[in-house]
């Protein structure tokens, strides 16, 4: 019976070894460990046994039991990864082939810029303001000082569609119409972004329609240093934390005393092609608000002052990006818009 | 305006200092220098010869064989082509091994068989504009007066040794389109003093009001005029002195007569005239307003038609002038002109600049007229008019002047307080140094208890009130100086509006959908303005539109992104996903101004989703166009209350347009653009979409509350129904809704079917429906009431069957 046992074993380890996957290792774990088994066939012949004999055998038949189980599970182990391993193989795939795209699009750069500047003043507590592009001439022109007849109208040639009624050539009249709205009470803070027109030709620097942001300050003591220092700011956040300022004398019948403002260029003040060797660019004009507009606007000029700016986001993004060409923000060739999609 | 370094150093001492040094100080105190012209840079071994004789050159027709004395021991033999050099002459010679403006050198050469050791140079070959080599050398080279010595250097004689500082004068600073004015401000730059020419005028016993009476009819166009009569001149050539200092300004010379009005120009910003007193026809001068229609012929011996806009001098019948911008022909100071009348006057600048704009004739004077003269230099500028004239002409003045009206000649008192200075411009300035800033200025100052009463000349026109004091002291102390602050007092939240907010996530979402933002022109031409427009109007023209792409505001967007995909297509870019916002103009009858509303628009057109190698790729389609603005509206929390129904709209695909309705209110469209109208543009089959912003931002919506996630099992039925082709799904799902009542959840449709296996005329259509019940697991018997209820609907109200 011992002999029987032992070439049951045998046998079986022999099949398990064999086993080429997991329904063939199934079958003999029915066909030896089952209870049907050749075993328990064998154990059945136990009765003949003396008693001695039998726990022996018993025991002995457990051995065999256990022994071809073990290898049934080594070799169910050893299949299931042989059959993953498979699978691993069949599902590799090349990881350089290009994803599947997502697709993106983006702000247009006048609109980042815009935006950037926006933000930058809100988080100063400005508030944002809008007005019309088709403006009357009071608002265009006289409510900020410059009468019918004033020469400073020859600097903007405007568009006009009656006497009355232009396109507006600047974001100013915003500024006016917010001020009245205020009744004569400060503080107002406000940026005033927007579309604006001249009767330019349009050519590589020029543009009949572009953009324009300004910001107004009114309150009891604003100064100019108050404006200077608000400029500061404002240059080192969209040029860098290395660059400077500087103020140089300027007219604008708005403002008065009129500053021009030059940032320090990239070059480092080094001088180069950008800044015409300069060491400074231009980027914006300002000034204190000039007493007549803040009268006309309903605020009395000797408790209040303000400062008031301008610039062109056109220009700004032009010289931000590197930009030669002011026609490429209105052609709209989707290889030029594209190029501004990275957040910087 | 051109400032000559060596002129100006007449009037202040400059110390010597760099002009570059210099530039950058009046840069920042207020005047931009634009550039520092070093004239006769890049020239070399020029000098003064004298050409001893000329000879026919034997081989060459049109070249002679000089010799000149070029100051050294033998005479040059030098081969010249210039068709006036001639025997006796002093003229600029540049020698072997000199060098001209770019960079030419000057090599021994020879000529057609001549040695030609050097060369005979024009002006423009010393790098002088052609525009300004006065007419009689503007064709061959040019002749010095006979006083120079050979071998001299001839830059010096030409002043091309000076340097020329180009100002960009801003509106207001019509004081520095002077010479005189520039040294005021350069004077208070550098803290120093002004010296002024002196003006002696030795006058002949004749007095000028015996020859010429002056009377004014349009006083208020021309307060005062002065004349002085000059006779016994002599017309010539003006000293060199003088011409290369107008040259350096940008004035070409003509005569000694007319050079010195010009000088006094530069010098004083005072424009004069010269006339020809024997061809004036009359002795006396009227000035008063032309009559409409009135012919005239300027020095320019051009015809032109006046009108009552524009100042005319005359000789009582007849213009001789046309005021502040030209004379007349009849009266032009000529080679034979004997006697000079000289007018210095104050004209009204609005007059000067009608008839200038009117009759396309820009000068130096009529810009200074426009801007302002100082009445005070008037009469001097008359005056030193008549003494050059009695110097450089050979003139004798007559005694005084004729002065015809008057004008207010006292300065303007203007006053500030300390207190203002320093508030506006935030520093703590004391005032002794304001009142050294003020004397600087040569600007007369008391003060009283802290206020500054200053008595502001007259050549500053522009200083009118307290803050442009503030801007005078603010300049000089220095912008450099201030302190930097930013604005303290009450705070207050800054930010968006909520409209602002909205526009922002709108742009938000079609970028993270794949669009690139478009900004496109707002002016258009007729047609295009009117196309496409929600609502149609008559679309509003400029007055004087520059061209007439560009002569009407848009009452739509969409045109001009087509243009862009237009454009985009014929550059090879096929796939475009292309959104812009911006303002459409609506004319209100009786309101002043338009109504701007700014719209939403879209263009897609190409690939929607493109992914090469795994060949997947989606077209873009009306669908696509319709779920980004499904995705839209959602975002906006409003998705419910939208609803798209088929619409026909010009330019636009019949069958594959939707007018767009929010709350039942029509607010835009989206659809495939007209085939035709495609094919007209070259564009690819594009999808386009147009929408009011105002009623999606201003729409009332509810605030977001939380929704319990749900805790019972939903239950899903889908049904596939066969329905009239003509039946549209929104209709159908319209059906499934109401009779699905609370516990229907959602509905989709997740099958579309037309063809061979269906009858013709019909289609087939499956929903997926969902139901579910937030308080309890839904028990089938629940679910089969109202699900046998929805088909009921269908059957009864669209003739839907289920298909089998
Ligand atoms: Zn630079």
């Amino acid at each position: 019976m011992e002999q029987q046992l032992k070439e049951l074993q045998t046998e079986a380890l022999a099949k398990v070894e064999a086993a080429e996957d997991l329904k063939q290792l199934n079958d003999i774990r029915v066909a030896y460990v089952g209870k049907k088994g050749p075993i328990t066939e064998v154990l059945k012949g136990m009765g003949k046994l003396s008693a001695e004999e039998r726990p022996k055998m018993g025991a002995l038949a457990n051995e065999v039991r256990a022994a071809v189980a073990s290898a049934i599970e080594a070799k169910q182990s050893a299949l299931q990864q042989k059959a993953i391993q498979e699978q691993l193989e069949k599902e590799t795939i090349d990881v350089t082939l290009p994803g599947r795209p997502v697709r993106t699009g983006n702000a247009h750069p006048l609109t980042k810029v815009v935006e950037e500047i926006e933000d930058l003043f809100i988080s100063m507590g400005y508030s944002i303001a809008e007005g019309p592009e088709v403006e009357t001439d009071y608002y265009n022109f006289e409510a900020l000082n410059l009468p019918k007849g004033h020469p400073a109208r020859d600097m903007q040639d405007s568009f006009y569609i009656t006497e009355d009624i232009l396109l507006r050539t600047h974001t100013s009249p915003v500024q006016a119409r917010t001020m009245e709205k205020h009744e004569g009470r400060g503080p107002v803070k406000i940026i005033c972004p927007g579309k604006v027109y001249r009767r330019d030709n349009d050519d590589a620097t020029h543009s009949h329609q572009f953009t324009q942001i300004e910001g107004l300050a009114v309150d009891e003591n604003i100064s100019m240093g108050d404006l200077k220092g608000t400029l500061e700011v404002f240059a080192k956040k969209l040029f860098g934390e290395d660059r400077e300022i500087r103020l140089r004398p300027s007219f604008f019948p708005f403002t008065e005393p009129s500053v021009e403002v030059d940032v320090s260029c990239m070059c480092g003040g080094k001088g180069c092609r950008i800044c015409k060797e300069t060491g400074w660019i231009e980027i914006l004009g300002a000034g204190m608000v000039h007493p007549n507009v803040l009268e006309m606007a309903g605020f009395d000029s000797k408790k209040y002052t303000g400062f008031a700016f301008g610039m062109g986001p056109d220009r700004i993004a032009m010289l931000k990006y590197g930009i030669d060409d002011i026609r490429h923000f209105y052609t709209n060739d989707v290889r030029f818009l594209k190029q501004f999609s990275e957040h910087e | 305006m051109f400032v000559s370094y060596k002129w100006l150093s007449e009037y202040v001492d400059l110390d010597g200092m760099p002009s570059k040094e210099l530039a950058e100080k009046i840069t920042r105190s207020g005047i931009e220098v634009e550039g520092v012209d070093m004239l006769g840079a890049g020239i070399k071994g020029v000098v003064i010869g004298h050409v001893l004789e000329k000879e026919q050159h034997p081989n060459a027709d049109k070249l002679n064989v000089c010799q000149v004395d070029i100051g050294e021991e033998e005479p040059v033999q030098i081969v010249c082509g210039a068709p006036n050099v001639d025997k006796g002459q002093k003229v600029a010679v540049a020698k072997v091994g000199a060098v001209l403006p770019g960079n030419f050198k000057i090599k021994k050469a020879k000529l057609r068989g001549e040695a030609s050791n050097g060369m005979i140079c024009s002006l423009q070959e010393l790098g002088i504009e052609s525009k300004l080599v006065a007419k009689e050398y503007s064709e061959g080279i040019f002749v010095f007066p006979n006083d120079v010595t050979p071998g001299e250097d001839a830059l010096l004689q030409l002043n091309l040794d000076d340097e020329v500082l180009e100002l960009g004068l801003t509106p207001n600073r019509s004081d520095c389109l002077s010479m005189i004015g520039v040294a005021y401000e350069v004077a208070a730059i550098l803290d120093k003093e002004v010296k002024l020419p002196e003006i002696e005028v030795e006058e002949a016993a004749e007095r000028t009001e015996d020859w010429i009476k002056v009377s004014i009819e349009a006083k208020e166009d021309n307060p005062i005029y002065i004349a002085r009569i000059v006779k016994d001149v002599k017309i010539g050539p003006s000293p060199l002195w003088m011409q290369a200092r107008l040259m350096a300004e940008g004035i070409r010379p003509h005569n000694n007569v007319v050079d010195i009005t010009n000088y006094i120009l530069l010098e004083y910003g005072q424009p004069l005239h010269a006339f020809d007193y024997d061809r004036l026809g009359s002795k006396e001068i009227v000035v008063r307003r032309a009559q409409d229609g009135e012919q005239f012929v300027t020095l320019d011996n051009a015809e032109r038609t006046l009108s009552s806009e524009h100042l005319l001098i005359t000789n009582g019948k007849e213009g001789v002038a046309l005021a502040g911008v030209m004379g007349g022909a009849n009266s032009e100071v000529e080679a034979d002109t004997t006697r000079v009348l000289i007018e210095s006057a104050y004209f009204n600048g609005q007059r000067v600049r009608q008839a200038s704009k009117d009759h396309g004739l820009r000068s130096e004077a009529s810009a200074r007229f426009e801007k302002g003269v100082d009445p005070n230099r008037l009469q001097a500028a008359a005056d030193r008019a008549a003494q050059l004239m009695a110097q450089y002409a050979g003139g004798q003045v007559l005694a005084g002047s004729v002065v015809a009206g008057e004008i207010d000649l006292e300065p303007k008192v203007v006053s500030v307080t300390l207190e203002k200075l320093n508030r506006v411009l935030g520093t703590n300035l004391q005032a002794a140094e304001v009142e050294d800033i003020f004397r600087r200025l040569k600007f007369e100052v008391k003060t009283d208890n802290e206020e500054f009463i200053v008595t502001v000349p007259t050549r500053r026109g522009d200083i009118t009130i307290a803050e442009d004091l503030v801007e005078e002291v603010a300049r000089l102390y220095g912008y450099d100086h201030l302190p930097t602050t930013v604005p303290v007092g009450a705070t207050y939240p800054g930010g968006l509006t909520d409209y602002q907010e909205k526009r922002r996530t709108v742009r938000r979402f079609l970028e993270g959908a794949g669009f690139n933002q478009a900004i496109t022109y707002t002016l258009t031409s007729e047609k295009k303005s009117q196309e496409y427009a929600l609502e149609s109007r008559e679309p509003i023209k400029l007055a004087m539109p520059m061209s007439e792409e560009h002569a009407y505001l848009r009452l739509s967007i969409i045109p001009q992104l087509l243009g862009v995909v237009s454009y985009n297509n014929a550059r090879q870019i096929d796939s475009l996903a292309l959104y812009e916002v911006g303002s459409v103009f609506l004319k209100e009858s009786g309101a002043e101004l338009p109504t701007e509303e700014e719209h939403l628009a879209g263009a897609i057109t190409g690939l929607w989703e493109e992914n090469l190698w795994q060949g997947e790729n989606k077209a873009a389609d009306f669908f696509v166009a319709k779920g980004v603005l499904e995705g839209l509206f959602a975002k906006l929390g409003l998705l419910e209350r939208v609803a798209f129904k088929k619409a026909e709209i010009a330019g636009m695909h019949p069958g594959r347009t939707a007018a767009i309705e929010l709350d039942g209110q029509e607010i835009g469209f989206v659809g495939q653009v007209h085939p035709q109208q495609a094919k007209d543009l070259d564009i690819k089959e594009t999808y386009l979409f147009e929408l009011k912003l105002s009623p999606l931002f201003t729409a009332e919506t509810e605030a977001v509350t939380y929704e319990p996630i749900p805790r019972f099992p939903s239950i899903t039925r889908d049904i596939a129904l066969v329905v009239d082709t003509n039946v549209e799904a929104g209709k159908l799902e319209e059906i499934i809704k109401e009779a699905g009542g609370k516990l229907l959840k959602d509905v989709r449709v997740f099958d579309l079917y037309e063809g061979e296996h269906i009858e013709a005329g019909k289609k087939s259509i499956a929903f997926s429906l969902k139901y579910f019940d937030p308080e309890k697991t839904l028990t089938d018997e629940e679910v089969v009431k109202v699900h046998d209820g929805v088909l009921e609907a269908l059957k009864e109200k669209a003739g839907a069957e289920l298909r089998s």
